[in-house]
């Protein structure tokens, strides 16, 4: 098994659901593909999607929601 | 010779020094965030300081290159890379034929300069080609860049030795914390004297609400007002005055909380009052801050504000002899 690092290309706070009241878009362990959406990042007045690059499994989410977060920074680790 | 944009990052846009005259028409002076840097990568690549770039922030552009020709990245730590090969920054940069330039995540800093041999060629407007979205001037089509885009290149002029670099003492970045000297005034009186000490005290961090038009901080203490009856004109917030013209630099903090700093693409006027300016010698620092920075304001007087004024002419002029 590889595992697979998404990382942020933006600074900002990173967002684990689209909106306060919804679900998470993704839990640890929940299956993920390509293009997926597994998180925003809010900078500059608007929200941008974190999109897996790698099919798998979701093994750790390595950040909190609303956490501060600094371009590079492993956001989730994909086992495919 | 013109540059294929393959992805465009986040809001990359071309700038150059801006369209100074309007803003009493309430378009605003619009360019580079980081005037120096700007300067900086024109140099390295033999344009004129005040040529049309592209500004980066937060991460990079793809482009693609159809003729060989130099470049130059400076401002923020962002890594260039060259068919995948991590270079240099605030370096002369050779680019072959069908090369694509990408950037590598952002070190340091907030806005990378992309300075290309003959300057970015896209139409101008009120004497700038600088991009100003909300006006929908300058620019490509008055936006920042898309994919698909191809930009117009000029002609180089100077011809500039390949690995030609602006020396480590001449480059300017934020300190940590970040210190932003401010001359106090405009309408600070309308802050209890032991509030006023306690803004320039406190450290405050970028909020993730920080764009070209201005910077929003959090985290110091909430303002304290010396009590009045509002004037004809304006709202029943301490904070709002009778509609006044904003200077580029000033700190407004709306209802008290949360203070603003009014860059480049400034809004001209409005109803809230400003507790002082940031000096202009520090205007580019902000535009390399990062969300969540640490930032004090620092108080200074008149004659501080302009002596440090003639440093930055002082290091441009360095600059311009370190590569003589």
């Amino acid at each position: 098994m590889e595992i697979h690092e998404v990382r942020a290309m933006l600074p900002g706070v990173f967002y684990r659901k689209p909106a306060p009241s919804d679900p998470n878009y993704k839990e640890e362990g929940d299956a993920v593909s390509k293009g997926d959406v597994i998180g925003l990042i809010e900078v500059m007045k608007s929200f941008h999607e974190v999109i897996s690059d790698a099919d798998g499994t979701i093994r750790a989410f390595k950040v909190e929601n609303e956490d501060a977060i600094m371009p590079g920074q492993v956001l989730a680790e994909i086992e495919g | 010779m013109p540059v294929n944009v393959k992805s465009a990052g986040l809001a990359t846009t071309v700038q150059d020094l801006g369209r100074p005259g309007y803003y009493h028409l309430g378009i605003p002076i619009g360019g580079a965030m980081d005037r120096l840097a700007l300067r900086a990568a024109n140099m390295l690549v033999g344009n004129d300081e005040g040529a049309a770039c592209l500004e980066a922030v937060f991460m990079g552009p793809e482009l693609e290159f159809n003729e060989d020709t130099l470049i130059a990245i400076t401002g923020a730590e962002l890594p260039p890379k060259i068919d995948g090969e991590v270079r240099d920054t605030w370096t002369t940069l050779k680019v072959k034929k069908g090369q694509v330039l990408s950037f590598d995540y952002l070190r340091a800093g907030a806005r990378a300069y992309i300075a290309v041999a003959g300057g970015i060629e896209t139409p101008a407007n009120l004497g700038s080609r600088s991009t100003y979205a909300i006006g929908a001037l300058g620019g490509v089509n008055g936006r920042a860049i898309q994919p698909g885009d191809v930009l117009p290149v000029g002609n180089a002029s100077v011809t500039i030795a390949e690995g030609t670099t602006i020396p480590a003492n001449l480059r300017r970045g934020p300190d940590k914390p970040a210190e932003l000297r401010v001359l106090p005034g405009l309408y600070a009186h309308r802050v209890s004297e032991r509030s006023l000490d306690r803004f320039f005290q406190d450290t405050w961090k970028v909020a993730s609400e920080a764009d070209r038009m201005g910077y929003r901080f959090q985290g110091g203490a909430p303002i304290e007002f010396v009590d009045r009856e509002p004037p004809f004109g304006a709202g029943s917030d301490p904070s709002n005055i009778t509609d006044a013209c904003y200077p580029y630099g000033s700190i407004q903090i709306p209802s008290g909380t949360e203070p603003i700093i009014l860059h480049r693409d400034a809004v001209s006027g409005g109803g809230y009052f400003m507790v002082g300016t940031v000096i202009s010698a520090d205007m580019d620092l902000i535009g390399q801050l990062q969300p969540h920075t640490e930032t004090r304001f620092v108080k200074v007087n008149m004659h501080t504000a302009l002596s440090a004024r003639r440093e930055r002419a002082a290091a441009i002029e360095n600059m311009r002899q370190a590569l003589a």
